[in-house]
C-alpha cells in the first residue's frame, strides 16, 4: 500500500524510534580500536601572560602518551582559528583581527582559555596528568564588560588593538535621521543590557580524531552543525590537510542551538594530536568545561531613541550599541552584532530613517557568536521596548502605536533604511489574531482577578520580523562573508525506486529526516518509508553548509526541491523512451509519468529501473542511473515575524515572576509539517523566556572568573517555571523560495524576550517602572519594587 | 570488585573499581550508550534508569551500589519494534527533538506513571523538575508523559 506523504501533512517523526529506544549514535557513544582519551588543561585566569608550560612532570604520569602546547602547534605551522564573516568599520577599514591560536600562546584571554592537551590511556590518567602539568602564569588585571573595556586605561587584550576595540561599524544614514529627530514631537529613550547567555544544548561538545598514516586520512568525528565548514576551516586554514584527505562526520547530535556551529579550538588540536600519537583520540567535554569554552551569545550594552510625531507615528530611530565579542573573534563573531542586528532595527514598522552605531569590543570572557537568533532578538528586543515606553509616555494603546506604524501588506516588497527588503508578510494579520488568540481584551479582569489576590499582573506584546535563510551568497559577500551559503542536495533514486537524499544541512533535533521525506513524496510521489535522509558526513554527501540561521528548510529544502525536479526531467525523457512518445507529451503526477490524454504509462520505480538497467534505453542520448544532484542560492533573505503575547503574574511579597498565558501567532511561510514547526515555536520561545526570566550568565567584574558556572547557578527554564503555550501560524507564503517557506526555527526566540519583558514592565507600570533588564529575577524586582515605594513614600 | 545484577532482564556479572560511576559502566563497559550524561552536578537528568523500579540519576549512583539489585536502562524499556507504551506516547505527541535527554525523560516519566494514579498537567511539570530540555520547551513532553500514564492504565486513545 503506498502511503506518500506530502507537504502540510503531520505524519510522526522518521527519526524518532532510535532516539526512543537508546540506539541513536552520538559522537561519545562512538568508540575506535585503540582508542586513547584527551583532557584539555585550561586557564584558571581570565587574563594572564604564560611564562613557563613545564610538560614533563606530567609525561612522567603512567599511561601518558602526549602533552601538547601552543608552542608546539606554533612549530609544527598550525594556523589559527579562521574568521569566516569579516566586517567593515564606519572609517572603512577592516575589522581589526588578532590571531586566535588553537591552544593559547603566550597569553591567555578568558578563563577556560585552552592551554594544553594531555592525551593517555584513560580518562582518569589523563585527568590526573594534565593536573600535573605545570603553568607559571603572570596574572595581569581583566576586563570583562564593555563599559570597562572601551575605557582608555582599560587592560587591553592584544596589544595592536586599542581600546580593545574589533571594530567600530554602522549602519543607516545618520543625517537623514538627526533631521527627523529635530522634528519630533515625542522621542522616547532606553538604555538597556542585553543579557549573556549560554547556549547548552544537552549533548556537551565531544570529538574523536584519527589518522591513517597508510592512506593519509584523517577522519573527526565532531558534535558539529557544519561537518563541511569545519572540512573546509580545519583542513585549509588551520591544519593544512587536503580536503579529500579528511574526512568529518557529525553522527547524532544532541541540539545545537548555534553553539555547535563554530569551527572550535578543540576539533583542530584533537585532529593533529592523533596523528602526532599515532592512534584514535576521543574528547568529550564535560559540562562545567562547556560553560567555559562553548562560545556564549548577546551580550550588548544599548542607548537607543526613537522620534515619534503628534500621532505616534515613528518618525526615525537612533541606536547606539556596545557588543561584547569576548577573548577572540569566533567564527561567525563579528557578523552577530552587525549584519544580524542592524538590519532588523526597521522591525515591522515603516520608520523612515533608521542610524545604528555597533561598537564590537574584545574583553576577557568567553567568544560571544551566534546563539538562537542572533542578533535578531537583541535588535527586536530594543525596538519593542522602545515602542511601549513611547506608547506609555505618549498615552496611546500599545496595540495602536503598532497598528499605526505597521506596514501594511500591501505595501510588499517593502524596501526597509536599514539594507534589507522584506518579499512577502502581515505583520497586522499576526497582530490581530494574536490579540484575539490571547484575549487581550480580557486582561482588565484577569488583572482585577489577580490584584484579588494580592497579585501584580501584566501583558506584554511584541510584533517582530526576522531574517533568515542564511543567505544569499552574493549579498553576503558584499557583507563581508567569507564563504558562500547556497545548499546542495542529492536526491538518488535507487533501481528499485527507493529514494535516498543526501544534503549538506544538518539534523540535531530539526526533524529534517521526516521533513525532507515529505518534500519528496510531494515531487515525487515516493511513499514516505521508502525514502531516508543521508547527512552529517564530508565522506558521504557532496558539500554543504550546515544548519545555523534556520536555513535548512529554507535554503537545503530548496535545493533538494529542485534535484526533486531534476529528476522528474530525466524521468520524463527515459519514460518518453519507454513510452515511444514524445518528451512534451508526457505528464509527471502522483509518481507516474503518462502519456497525455492515454493511459499509457510508467511509475518512477520502472523507470528508475529502466535507468539503472539501460537494455532497453536511449543510450546514445541520456547517460544511466536517476541520481540528481541541485545546488541553490537564494535571492534574498527570508522575512518570518510575528506577534507575541506574554501575561505574567507578581507576587509583590517574593517578587516572584510566574509566566501565566502565552500566545504566539507567527508567519513562517508555507509549512511542511505542522507537527514539527510547533515543536520548533515551543522550544524557540521558552529560550526566550529562559533570557528574559531566568538565564544570566555573570562573570566577577575583577577576576573574570565566570560565577555562572553550573546548571546550579545559570538558571535553565524547566518543566514547572513554565505554562501550556498557545502557537498558531498566520501565513503568507515567502516570494521567492520554491515552497514558500521562510524557516521557523528562531522566530519563536526572536519574539519571546521582548512580550514577556514588556508584561514584567506592565505589570509594575503603577509603580513608574518604565524598564526592567533581563532576566527579571526576584531579586532584580524585588530592588525595583523597593526603591519604588521607598521613593513613593518619600513623596 | 565484583558485582552482580540484573540489567534489562538479563543477569550480569561484572568486575568493577569502587569508584566506577552507574553511568560509566553501563556506558564505557557494558556498551549500553542510551543512558546520557548531560552534566556533572546531577541536575539534566539524562542519565535517568531505573534501579528496583525508582528512577535514579545514575551519574550519581556508584556502579557497586547496584550489586544484587535490578536495573533498567532506556534499551531495556521497549524494543525498536515493541515500544513501550511511554515511548509511543512520546512519539505520537512530537515529546522528543534532539533525543539526547530522552532516554533519562522517559525512564523519570515512567516512575511517575506508576506513582501518579490521575495525574495532572501540574503534577507531571514538577515530577520533571529534575530533568532538563532544551529543544521542546517541555510541552510536548508533558502532553507525552500524561498520554503515556493513560495508555499504562490501560486507558485507550481518545
Amino acid at each position: 500500500m503506498s502511503n506518500v506523504i506530502g507537504i502540510g501533512a503531520r505524519p510522526l517523526r522518521k527519526e524518532d524510534r532510535r532516539f526512543l529506544t537508546g540506539r541513536g549514535n552520538y559522537v561519545a557513544d562512538i568508540k575506535r580500536p585503540d582508542m586513547a582519551v584527551g583532557v584539555f588543561v585550561r586557564s584558571p585566569h581570565a587574563h594572564a601572560i604564560i611564562k613557563s608550560i613545564d610538560a614533563a612532570p606530567a609525561l612522567a604520569m603512567p599511561g601518558v602518551l602526549a602533552v601538547v602546547t601552543g608552542e608546539d602547534l606554533k612549530a609544527a605551522g598550525v594556523g589559527g582559528l579562521p574568521c569566516g564573516w569579516g566586517i567593515t568599520g564606519k572609517d572603512g577599514l577592516p575589522m581589526k583581527e588578532p590571531p586566535h591560536p588553537a591552544l593559547a600562546q603566550g597569553k591567555v584571554r578568558h578563563v577556560g582559555d585552552p592551554v594544553a592537551f594531555v592525551v593517555a590511556e584513560t580518562r582518569e590518567q589523563a585527568q590526573s596528568a594534565a593536573e600535573a602539568v605545570k603553568i607559571d602564569y603572570e596574572v595581569l588585571p581583566a576586563v570583562v564588560g564593555v563599559l570597562d573595556a572601551i575605557k582608555r586605561d582599560a587592560p587591553l587584550l592584544f596589544e595592536d588593538v586599542p581600546s580593545n576595540l574589533c571594530c567600530d561599524w554602522a549602519l543607516g544614514d545618520r543625517a537623514a535621521t538627526d533631521a527627523a529627530f529635530r522634528k519630533a514631537a515625542h522621542v522616547a529613550r532606553i538604555s538597556l543590557v542585553n543579557n549573556r547567555l549560554i547556549g547548552n544544548p544537552m549533548e556537551p561538545r565531544a570529538a574523536i580524531a584519527e589518522y591513517n598514516p597508510a592512506t593519509g586520512q584523517y577522519t573527526l568525528w565532531s558534535t558539529s552543525q557544519f561537518p563541511h565548514v569545519v572540512r573546509m576551516l580545519m583542513g585549509a586554514f588551520v591544519l593544512n590537510i587536503p580536503q579529500h584527505k579528511l574526512r568529518v562526520v557529525a553522527p547524532d547530535v544532541g541540539g545545537g542551538f548555534g553553539v555547535k556551529q563554530f569551527h572550535y579550538a578543540e576539533e583542530a588540536v584533537i585532529t593533529w594530536a592523533a596523528a602526532k600519537v599515532g592512534r584514535p583520540i576521543k574528547w568529550v567535554c564535560e559540562r562545567s568545561e562547556g560553560f567555559v569554552s562553548d562560545a556564549q551569545g548577546r551580550d550588548h550594552v544599548t542607548e537607543a531613541e526613537l522620534a515619534l510625531d503628534e500621532s505616534g507615528k515613528f518618525l526615525a530611530l537612533r541606536v547606539n550599541t556596545i557588543a561584547n565579542i569576548g577573548g577572540y573573534i569566533s567564527t561567525f563573531g563579528p557578523n552577530i552584532p552587525t549584519n544580524l542586528y542592524g538590519p532588523l532595527l526597521a522591525g515591522v514598522y515603516t520608520t523612515p530613517a533608521i542610524y545604528c552605531e555597533v561598537k564590537v569590543v574584545f574583553t576577557n570572557t568567553v567568544p560571544v557568536d551566534a546563539y538562537r537568533g542572533a542578533g535578531r532578538p537583541e535588535a527586536t528586543f530594543v525596538l519593542e521596548r522602545l515602542v511601549d515606553i513611547a506608547a506609555s509616555e505618549m498615552g496611546i494603546d500599545r496595540a495602536e502605536i503598532r497598528r499605526r506604524n505597521m506596514i501594511p501588506k500591501e505595501a510588499y516588497p517593502y524596501q526597509t533604511p536599514v539594507m534589507v527588503q522584506y518579499d512577502s508578510g502581515d505583520p497586522k494579520g499576526c497582530l490581530e489574531k494574536a490579540l484575539e488568540t490571547s484575549d487581550w481584551a480580557g486582561f482588565a479582569k484577569r488583572k482585577s482577578a489577580s490584584a484579588a489576590k494580592g497579585k501584580l499582573r501584566g501583558i506584554g506584546l511584541c510584533t517582530y520580523i526576522e531574517a533568515c535563510g542564511l543567505a544569499p551568497s552574493r549579498i553576503a559577500g558584499r557583507l563581508g562573508a567569507r564563504g558562500g551559503l547556497y545548499e546542495s542536495a542529492t536526491v538518488r533514486v535507487h533501481p528499485t525506486g527507493h529514494v535516498t537524499v543526501l544534503i549538506g544541512t544538518h539534523n540535531h533535533g530539526q526533524g529534517h529526516e521526516t521533513t525532507y521525506a515529505q518534500i519528496v513524496g510531494e515531487k515525487l510521489g515516493v511513499p514516505f518509508e521508502n525514502i531516508d535522509v543521508v547527512f552529517g558526513d564530508t565522506d558521504k554527501v557532496q558539500f554543504g553548509m550546515g544548519t545555523y540561521g534556520s536555513r535548512s528548510l529554507v535554503v537545503g529544502g530548496a535545493a533538494l526541491s529542485k534535484a526533486s525536479d531534476k529528476v522528474v526531467l530525466k524521468g520524463k525523457k527515459i519514460a518518453a523512451h519507454l513510452l515511444e512518445s514524445s518528451e512534451q507529451d508526457i505528464e509527471f503526477a502522483a509518481g507516474k509519468f503518462k502519456v497525455a490524454g492515454t493511459d499509457r504509462k510508467k511509475t518512477l520505480a520502472d523507470i528508475a529501473l529502466a535507468a539503472y538497467v539501460p537494455h532497453d534505453y536511449p543510450l546514445e542520448v541520456l547517460e544511466p542511473g536517476l541520481e540528481e544532484q541541485a545546488y541553490y542560492d537564494p535571492v534574498n533573505f527570508t522575512y518570518p515575524g510575528g506577534a507575541h503575547v506574554a501575561e505574567v503574574e507578581i507576587d509583590p511579597e517574593t517578587c516572584i515572576v510566574s509566566l501565566v498565558n502565552y500566545t504566539a501567532v507567527d508567519d513562517v511561510g508555507t509549512v511542511i509539517n505542522p507537527m514539527i514547526v510547533e515543536g520548533q515555536l515551543h522550544g524557540g520561545i521558552v529560550q526566550g523566556i529562559g533570557q528574559a526570566l531566568f538565564e544570566n550568565c555573570i562573570y566577577d567584574d575583577l577576576s573574570g572568573q565566570l560565577l555562572s558556572g553550573s546548571f546550579m547557578d545559570y538558571c535553565m527554564p524547566r518543566a514547572d517555571n513554565l505554562p501550556r503555550m498557545t502557537v498558531a501560524t498566520h501565513s503568507t507564503p515567502c516570494a521567492h523560495t520554491p515552497m514558500g517557506v521562510k524557516g521557523c526555527g528562531e522566530v519563536g526566540t526572536i519574539g519571546s524576550p521582548a512580550a514577556v519583558a514588556n508584561a514584567v514592565v506592565d505589570a509594575l507600570a503603577h509603580l513608574g517602572v518604565n524598564h526592567v533588564d533581563m532576566p527579571a529575577t526576584a531579586n532584580r524586582l524585588w530592588r525595583i519594587i523597593k526603591s519604588s515605594s521607598l521613593l513613593q513614600a518619600a513623596e | 570488585m565484583n558485582i552482580s545484577f540484573v540489567l534489562n532482564g538479563k543477569p550480569v556479572s561484572v568486575e568493577v573499581e569502587p569508584a566506577t560511576l552507574l553511568c560509566d559502566l553501563l556506558r564505557e563497559t557494558l556498551g549500553l550508550t542510551g543512558t546520557h550524561i548531560g552534566c556533572d552536578t546531577s541536575q539534566c537528568g539524562a542519565c535517568v534508569l531505573h534501579v528496583d523500579d525508582s528512577s535514579v540519576k545514575s551519574c550519581t549512583l556508584l556502579a557497586v551500589a547496584v550489586d544484587g539489585a535490578r536495573v533498567t536502562t532506556v534499551e531495556g524499556l521497549g524494543k525498536p519494534d515493541a515500544l513501550h507504551p511511554m515511548q509511543v506516547a512520546f512519539h505520537e505527541n512530537h515529546g522528543l527533538q534532539c533525543g539526547f535527554c530522552t532516554p533519562g525523560m522517559l525512564m523519570s516519566s515512567v516512575e511517575f506513571a506508576r506513582r501518579y494514579p490521575n495525574p495532572t498537567d501540574a503534577d507531571v511539570r514538577h515530577w520533571l523538575e529534575g530533568n532538563l530540555c532544551r529543544c521542546t520547551g517541555y510541552q510536548n513532553i508533558v502532553a507525552s508523559v500524561l498520554r503515556g500514564a493513560a495508555a499504562m492504565r490501560g486507558e485507550q486513545r481518545v
